[in-house]
This record gives C-alpha cells, structure tokens and sequence, in this order.
C-alpha cells in the first residue's frame, strides 16, 4: 500500500521546519526566547519523510531536539512559539520550554531534555496499543547518543520480547555534544546490535527525505503483517551547534569540509528543483505567512499569572 | 446486610492480595508487572496466580531491567493503563530513579495538565535475618522530596488494602511502601471495596503526655513502647501518618500542641529524612513543644545479629527516650519486648 511520494507537501513541511527554526536563530539574540534550544537544521529530512509516511494513528515520542519532530507532523506552530517566549498560550502554558514541547491533538508526547529517557516510554505506549488491541505504531526518534545508555537497549529487548508495534528513527549525527561516536562505541554499533534483539533494523543507504520516506512506509508495511519493532538508523549532519544558534564549525571539533558537503547538498534545495517555480514561490509565501502570524502570536500572549506556579504538580 | 459487618481476619499481604484482585476486577486497565509477580510464589502471596483470573498481559514477569520497565510503565500509564510495579526490595528502586524522578514526576507539570502518569510503584522493605547492606534500605524521603510523587507506606492489613486500592485509582505516580515485617500481622479487613484517602493520618492510641510519630514498621515498635512506658505511668500517644506526601500535618501539629512533646520514631537514616520534615513542620508551626528523633544509626545495615540489633531502634530505646523526654528516671531500664514478626522471620529470602 505504497503511497506516492508528495514532493510539494514534503517540500513546504521542510521549508516550514527550516524557516522556523531559522526565525528562531534571527530572534534568539533578542533574548525573547530564554531557554535553551537544540536546533534540528540539517536533520529534517528525517521528520518530513517519516511524517509523511505515518498517519494520524501514529504517537509520537520524541526529545530535546524535537523541533522538526513537531513541525513536521503540523502540531500547532502558534502553541510552539508561544511555548518559546514563556508565554501562557504556549504547549505547556510556559512551564515546559523548547526542551518540553507536546501537542496531543497530534499525538505528539511531551519530550524529554534527558538523553534516551522517553524511549521506553515509546515502549510503553506500544504495549498499551497491543494491551487494547488499538491501531496505530509507536514513533519513537532518538539521536545516536541514546544509544550509549543501558536503558535503550533494555526498551529495545522489552519490545522485542512482547512483538510490540514500534519505530525507533535513529538519527545519527555521529555527535554526543562534541564527542564523536568512534570514541563512545566500537564498531559501528548500532544495527548490528539491535538485531541482535530480535529487532527488525536497517540502515539506511541514502539520505534524502524520500529515503526516510520509503524506509518509514516499509516498516509500517511490515508492522501491518507482523507486530515487531523495527528500527531505521538514518545519517544526518547537524549543520548548528549542540545547543543555542552557533554554527557547527565554530569550535574546530569536527572537519569543516563534511558539513560545506552537506550544506551543498541539502535536500531543500533538491525537493525545490523538483517542483515549478509558481508552486515554490506559493509554498514560501504560506511559509512565511505562517512563521510571521505564529511568532506575532507568542508577541501578543500574555505570560502566565504567578499563581499558576503551582497548577498541575499533580491531577 | 450491613457492608461494615463484612470484615474478615486477614494478614497484611493477604490485604494486598485483595486489593489487587479487586481493583482487577473493578478495571480493565489496571495490571501488574514486575520480577516473579506470576511466579508460583507470587511476591509473597500478593500477585498469586492474577495471571489466571485476569490473563498473562495483566499480570506478568519481566526482564530484570528496572529502568526501562518503569519507562515502560510511564508510557503504558500515558496511554491510559494503570500499571502496578511491583519490586520484592525497596533498593532495586535506585535504578528506576531517572524514570520516576525526571519523568513521572514531570509530565503533567511539563504538559501543563494534558497527560497523567497513574503508576503505582510497591516497593518491600526488608529487615532482619540478615537482609544487610542492600536489601534492608527505607528510602521514603528521597521520594517525598520530589514535587509530583506521592508516597504512602500503609502499617496495618485494614489501611494497607485501602491505601493500595486509593494508590491504584489516583491519577499520580505514588511510591507505595510495604514493610515484610508487616505481612504476618493480621487485622479485620472490610470485604469489599474501600480508599484509604492520601494526607490523612491516624491517631492508633490516644494519650496527653507525649505524640509519638512512627512510619510503617517503626509504627508497630512506637505502640509497643507506648505499653511500656504505661508502666511508669507516662500516657503516649500514637500517630501513624500512613500517607507521607502528602502528609497530615494538622494532625501531627495538634497532638504535638496538646502533648508539648513529639517523638519522630523513623523508619530509615534521620539526615535530611522523615523525622527531619516532620520536627521541622512542627517547630516552625507550633509553640514551645519539645521534639527528639529515633532512627536507623548512621551506618549502612550490618548483617550479624548483634550489630543489626544495634542499627535498629527498638520498642526499649523509644520508650527510654520519651520517658526521658517526659521528665522520668534517667536509669529506667524498661523489660525487653518481643517483636514476635521478626523473631519468626527466617530465610532464605
């Protein structure tokens, strides 16, 4: 049941994603936004193919560096931006932060800012799907760093165990911070071991958002037939700093020349050639339109009210 | 026919037992999980063969992975299930702290009331018969520290049961506290269906001339003092708090306002602990009341007979300390009492 690739939706969900977190960039010295941000530039070919593949039955567990998680799947971008200025209209009314986001309507889960701590959650989630006998797959993203904890591969072994209904999107940046993988695991480790957990798991050859695209339908193919977890181990290059707005060749921890490559070879540019002129100019005026009224809508909310401090410590 | 005639003489684990079957029955997305929860033993009788009556998927054995599972917990809880993690001892639950701590006890804040993590943690405390160093460990007040966590550590079978069914229907992640010492000890238990609320204490014996404050099994030893310290005529009131966060302060203030004096008798190291929160509550709220602290000496807990004897307050050294406390002879050596529930435990496990 292999949907066809949509080069125009794929391209206004990665324009959408780029820009906003370019505006995010354009604004942050104004130090409206007074958190944190890990910014996704450079990895959304990742989120665009994978959303686009899932469907509204999907959950969504996602982390720290969740942004084109969020974008990509149109959870509410007025709510996110709000979220970013600490205001009251925000995804968690303020309190959670660039770190936090979550919208339910999209079935997207309150993220985690702790490395590889929402994973079995992800787990959970599926468990409770099969518990219920209710459709849909678990989309679980994490960064290669999530694979150096003991808890991953505990998930890992938890869904294989019960065959349970699960994607782990493995985004490779090769980065932990500033530590290569070479220096936090031998082997390239990634996939060899999770089949070793019985999980259903591939690497995957290209990088482009059409190879996330088709990676993700294939699994959701296989999940259809047979309940088991699967895992897609994509390369990506984060083209910004760990956390905040730096470039990633400031520090002179990684070789410059691979992210020029990957800048030279961002696939927003490739998504574009592919389209008429007239569609692209239509799509980058929504886009803009869309990123101009969301943050005007974080400016126009109001911050939460003091006594709010202590709301919803517990149900 | 009258429900508050319907109780039964039933122990402390058979409590438990009742508890779970009954919210089983009551819920379909209530289950247990947990190492050996469907083994022929069934953690002590309280998960005994559920698997049968309600299905595998509601109540099963696990990989030993206390991180992930309590992950695994959270998630299922998300989705609208209400698991029950059961850990045959307290101290396996410092490998689940990242899960409890950063998320279970964060979501709602961080989703601003979307989600609920309805997850009840049932942690055994083990002593005596040499538990030791690692299988002895009380650690409710690293879990009252935490905003978002409710903790409740029931002492008798008739709260127990209704702590645990008010533990399972709360919308909260709560660290449920049973002690084995506890298990034997026997208690009429209504039949049917009851919650023992959260924030809501006990007076257990009533008296003027001092408040006694115990904590799960240190609740037992505060009674058994209380009967010795009635031999030279000192009259101590009793209070088990059974829920600790939240926990009842009004009554624990107005006791200790009408006695003048407060024993914290804690179940567990005193820095920064239980009888710490609990002494400070009192001296910032209330007039001129004298307070003291008995607890676990501050060592890890040896396993010879001798030295673990030595570790643990016990029924004698409570009532020495309040007698004191209550201007009595300095000398008195009051008779050694039994604790039968620990005398009668052996091993293996």
């Amino acid at each position: 049941m292999k949907k066809k690739f949509n080069v125009e939706k794929a391209y206004y969900l990665f324009l959408l994603t780029r820009k906003s977190e370019e505006k995010i960039i354009e604004l942050y010295n104004t130090d409206k936004i007074k958190s944190p941000v890990h910014l996704s530039i450079g990895q959304e070919a990742i989120a665009v193919g994978v959303n686009m593949a899932i469907s509204e039955d999907e959950v969504i567990f996602s982390n720290y560096r969740g942004h084109a998680h969020y974008i990509a799947r149109e959870a509410n971008l007025d709510k996110m931006w709000a979220e970013l200025y600490g205001k009251s209209r925000g995804t968690a009314r303020g309190k959670g932060g660039s770190m936090h986001l979550n919208d339910w309507g999209k079935k997207f889960m309150p993220t985690s800012a702790i490395v590889s701590t929402a994973i079995p959650q992800a787990v959970g989630y599926a468990y409770a799907l099969k518990y219920k006998n209710q459709k849909g797959v678990v989309i679980c993203y994490h960064g290669d760093g999530a694979t150096d904890e003991g808890v991953f591969w505990e998930s890992l072994n938890f869904a294989s165990l019960h065959s349970l209904p699960i994607i782990f999107i493995c985004e490779n940046n090769k980065y932990a911070i500033y530590t290569h993988q070479d220096k936090r695991a031998m082997n390239d480790p990634i996939v060899e071991r999770a089949r070793a957990f019985g999980v259903n798991a591939t690497k995957i050859k290209g990088s482009s958002t059409e190879d996330f695209y088709n990676a993700t339908i294939d699994c959701l193919n296989n999940i259809e037939k047979e309940s088991k977890p699967h895992l897609i181990e994509c390369n990506c290059l984060r083209w910004r700093d760990h956390v905040g707005v730096g470039d990633a060749r400031d520090l002179n921890y990684r070789n410059e020349k691979e992210v020029d490559e990957a800048i030279t070879n961002d696939d927003l540019l490739s998504l574009e050639k592919k389209l008429p002129i007239s569609t692209v100019n239509a799509i980058k005026l929504k886009v803009d339109s869309q990123i101009n009224n969301a943050v005007r809508f974080a400016e126009d909310s109001k911050f939460p009210e003091v006594n709010e401090l202590y709301d919803n410590v517990y149900g | 026919m009258n429900n508050t005639l319907d109780k039964k003489l039933i122990n402390y684990g058979e409590a438990l037992y009742e508890a779970c079957f009954q919210e089983m029955a009551n819920d379909e997305n209530v289950f247990i999980y947990g190492l050996g929860v469907d083994d022929p033993k069934g953690h002590y009788g309280t998960s005994k063969d559920l698997h049968k009556e309600y299905g595998n998927k509601r109540n099963f054995d696990i990989p030993l992975s206390e991180d992930a599972l309590t992950g695994v917990g959270i998630g299922a809880a998300l989705a609208g299930l209400r698991p029950i993690y059961v850990h045959q001892r307290m101290d396996f639950l410092l490998l689940c702290m990242n899960q409890l701590v950063n998320m279970a006890a964060k979501i709602r804040y961080i989703s601003s009331g979307e989600h609920s993590v309805p997850i009840v943690i049932r942690a055994a405390i083990g002593r005596s018969w040499g538990q030791g160093a690692q299988h002895s460990q009380s650690f409710q007040s690293y879990f009252m520290h935490v905003p978002g966590i409710k903790v409740i550590a029931p002492t008798t079978p008739h709260d127990a049961k209704g702590a645990l069914i008010s533990s399972i229907r709360d919308n909260n992640p709560v660290v449920f506290i049973e002690h084995r010492m506890l298990y034997k000890n026997a208690g009429y238990v209504p039949s049917t269906s009851y919650e023992i609320p959260f924030g809501k204490g006990r007076i257990l014996r009533e008296g003027n001339d001092i408040t006694i404050v115990g904590v799960s099994h240190t609740v037992e030893d505060s009674l058994r003092a209380a009967d010795l310290l009635k031999s030279v005529g000192v009259n101590a009131e009793v209070i088990d708090p059974i829920s600790l966060s939240p926990i009842d302060y009004d009554l624990i203030r107005s006791s200790a306002s009408k006695t003048k004096k407060l024993l914290v008798v804690d179940n567990g190291w005193m820095t920064c602990g239980f009888s710490s929160e609990i002494i400070t509550d009192v001296a910032i709220n209330c007039e001129g009341i004298r307070c003291q602290r008995i607890g676990f000496e501050d060592t890890p807990c040896p396993t010879t007979p001798i030295l673990e004897k030595a570790f643990y307050p016990n029924p004698q050294s409570i009532a020495i300390m309040a007698n004191k406390m209550c201007g009595g002879n300095k000398k008195w050596s009051p008779p050694a009492v039994e604790q039968h529930e620990i005398l009668s435990f052996k091993g293996p496990f």
